[in-house]
């Protein structure tokens, strides 16, 4: 559980990103953040996994202040991806890439291969274990980066931008693989300009803008308020306004098709 | 100013940083007019390929290219930018990098001047511009006050003094909110209808995509997955799975409904959809 009390961060001689923001994080959520380039995302992201200490106010970790915990004991409870991979990676081969955390938190032998293998097998990297980080393309490190923090299943996974490089299909099976997390107790946050893959794959969203929560609510309900997105600045997609169109709470292909057979005749051309 | 075509064959290329190749062998040839919109997730080589059309790599970016490149008959590989000048126009994807004087009209001008024009030919080609994009009211407006979208028109419209053939835009706007990005996509519009301008435009929105768009080309990793007229790409349901290809939200609720046995065509625009959901 994190929870954020009336937290404010300026960054050094820099503007104030984030404002009085007050929320909670629960176990087991699945969480969007949306919000323009600039609305304080990344950094809010970043204050709930203590990687930034608020300017004022507090955010707690289970309880336990983020100004108080250890490092080390931080990164079992909230794993956090960065928007660029490059920053995370640093190991001379693959396998030592996901299982630098992993040793660092005591897992030995067979339990260290096996998780390696499985959070390589769920971003769905398949190159040779004993290559370098450093060969792979901007997508490729992306999902290594991802494996990385997935190995250690911290109880909150937070990844800033985590569709950027991904095919279509990637997208999907990264949001599948999540989903199955979240399904399995870890909390989920995401930060991400597609309002469709997150209307489909997260429960709750998060509306930034200029370092305030501008909405929260259930995604279903938010990401199909057109008049709001619009007032704020966001592209509605087809699904969205074929959505509404439908009168549906739930913006996913398979749900529009069903009101659409449902209630509307299908005119055929 | 009517367009040019643009003819690729076997193209490769790499950056001087990487041993990598980006593109590996591209063929395409886009005709006098056309609107092609190059999709694809980040880095499959979609802006590299805009570079090499407007003569940048390896001539002003550092790096390798092999294969044929050529603009209505010129030889980009032979001649660089400095042969197309007047000629392509590049656009990029962040107008703060292209968007420097510090009024309007400098701004537009700045082309046409350093093109050696004379000052007559320059004012009547701002004039042109303003007029043909409607661009008035921003006149008196320092260029940094702007918001993005139009700034990111500024950054087009200074192309344009130019008078291109072809217009290359790169992820035009992907920096801009929803009024910036219609402002943009109905500027691009215009300049397909009313002066038969050669588009390509690097974008990874599927739905901006298949507003504007003539034809579409999916890369992957430096290569052509998939091609066609958008409603003809998006019709290949298989393919388009199987290359893993993101199909517009219209699209989607279609293959849905066949998948439930419905028989519906496939609209890949909102208003085509609505007509075709009676909605």
């Amino acid at each position: 559980m994190i929870e954020f009390e009336n937290v404010s961060y300026t960054y050094p001689g820099g503007p104030t990103a984030v404002k009085e923001v007050t929320l909670k994080i629960g176990k087991g959520e699945s969480i969007g953040i949306v919000g323009h380039s600039g609305a304080g995302k990344t950094t809010l992201a970043k204050l709930a996994a203590g990687m930034l200490k608020p300017s004022r106010g507090r955010v707690l970790i289970d309880g336990l202040d983020t100004r108080d915990i250890p490092v080390s004991e931080l990164a079992r409870r909230v794993g956090y991806v960065y928007q660029n991979p490059e920053m995370m990676l640093f190991s001379s081969t693959i396998r030592d890439e996901v299982a630098f955390a992993l040793k660092n938190f005591g897992y030995e032998g067979k339990e260290v291969e096996g998780r390696v293998i499985q959070a390589l097998k769920s971003v769905d990297l398949n190159k040779p274990l004993e290559s370098s980080p450093h060969t792979l393309s901007f997508g490729e490190k992306h999902r290594l980066a991802i494996a990385c923090v997935l190995a250690l299943e911290p109880e909150v996974i937070i990844l800033d931008e985590p569709t950027t490089g991904l095919d279509y299909a990637r997208c999907v099976a990264l949001f599948n693989t999540l989903t199955k997390l979240n399904s399995q107790g870890s909390s989920i946050v995401v930060i991400s300009h597609d309002t469709d893959l997150l209307a489909r794959f997260t429960k709750r969203i998060l509306v930034l803008e200029k370092g305030s929560i501008v909405r929260d609510g259930p995604s279903k309900e938010v990401l199909r308020d057109i008049d709001f997105l619009t007032e704020h600045g966001f592209v509605p997609t087809q699904l969205q306004i074929l959505a509404s169109r439908v009168g549906k709470c739930a913006p996913t292909p398979e749900e529009v098709a069903k009101a659409i057979m449902y209630c509307k005749p299908v005119q055929q051309r | 100013m009517g367009g040019l075509s643009v003819r690729l064959r076997d193209l490769y290329a790499r950056y001087s940083v990487s041993a990598d190749w980006v593109l590996k062998g591209i063929s395409l040839e886009v005709r006098e007019g056309e609107m092609l919109v190059v999709m694809g997730p980040s880095g499959c080589g979609k802006s590299t390929l805009l570079y090499i059309v407007a003569g940048l790599l390896p001539w002003v970016i550092p790096g390798v290219v092999k294969g044929e490149a050529s603009v209505g008959g010129i030889d980009v590989a032979k001649e660089g930018y400095r042969g197309l000048v007047g000629r392509v126009g590049i656009v990029f994807q962040n107008p703060e990098m292209q968007v420097i004087a510090q009024s309007v009209y400098e701004e537009l001008a700045m082309v046409p001047e350093n093109l050696g024009l004379p000052k007559n030919e320059v004012i009547e080609r701002v004039e042109w511009v303003v007029n043909a994009l409607d661009l008035g009211k921003y006149l008196a407006k320092n260029p940094q006050s702007l918001s993005g979208g139009e700034k990111q028109l500024l950054a087009i419209a200074s192309v344009l003094t130019m008078r291109p053939k072809v217009l290359l835009l790169d992820e035009p706007t992907s920096m801009l909110d929803h009024r910036g990005t219609r402002l943009v996509l109905d500027t691009i519009s215009l300049l397909k209808r009313e002066y038969g301008l050669t588009i390509m435009a690097a974008e990874h929105r599927v739905e901006w995509a298949v507003e504007v768009a003539d034809r579409i080309l999916v890369m992957h990793d430096g290569r052509v997955m998939l091609e066609g007229e958008p409603e003809e790409l998006f019709s290949r349901v298989e393919e388009v799975e199987k290359y893993g290809v993101r199909p517009p939200g219209a699209s989607e609720v279609a293959y849905e409904l066949r998948r439930a046995g419905v028989k519906t065509p496939i609209p890949v625009r909102l208003r085509d959809a609505l007509r075709v959901y009676g909605l």
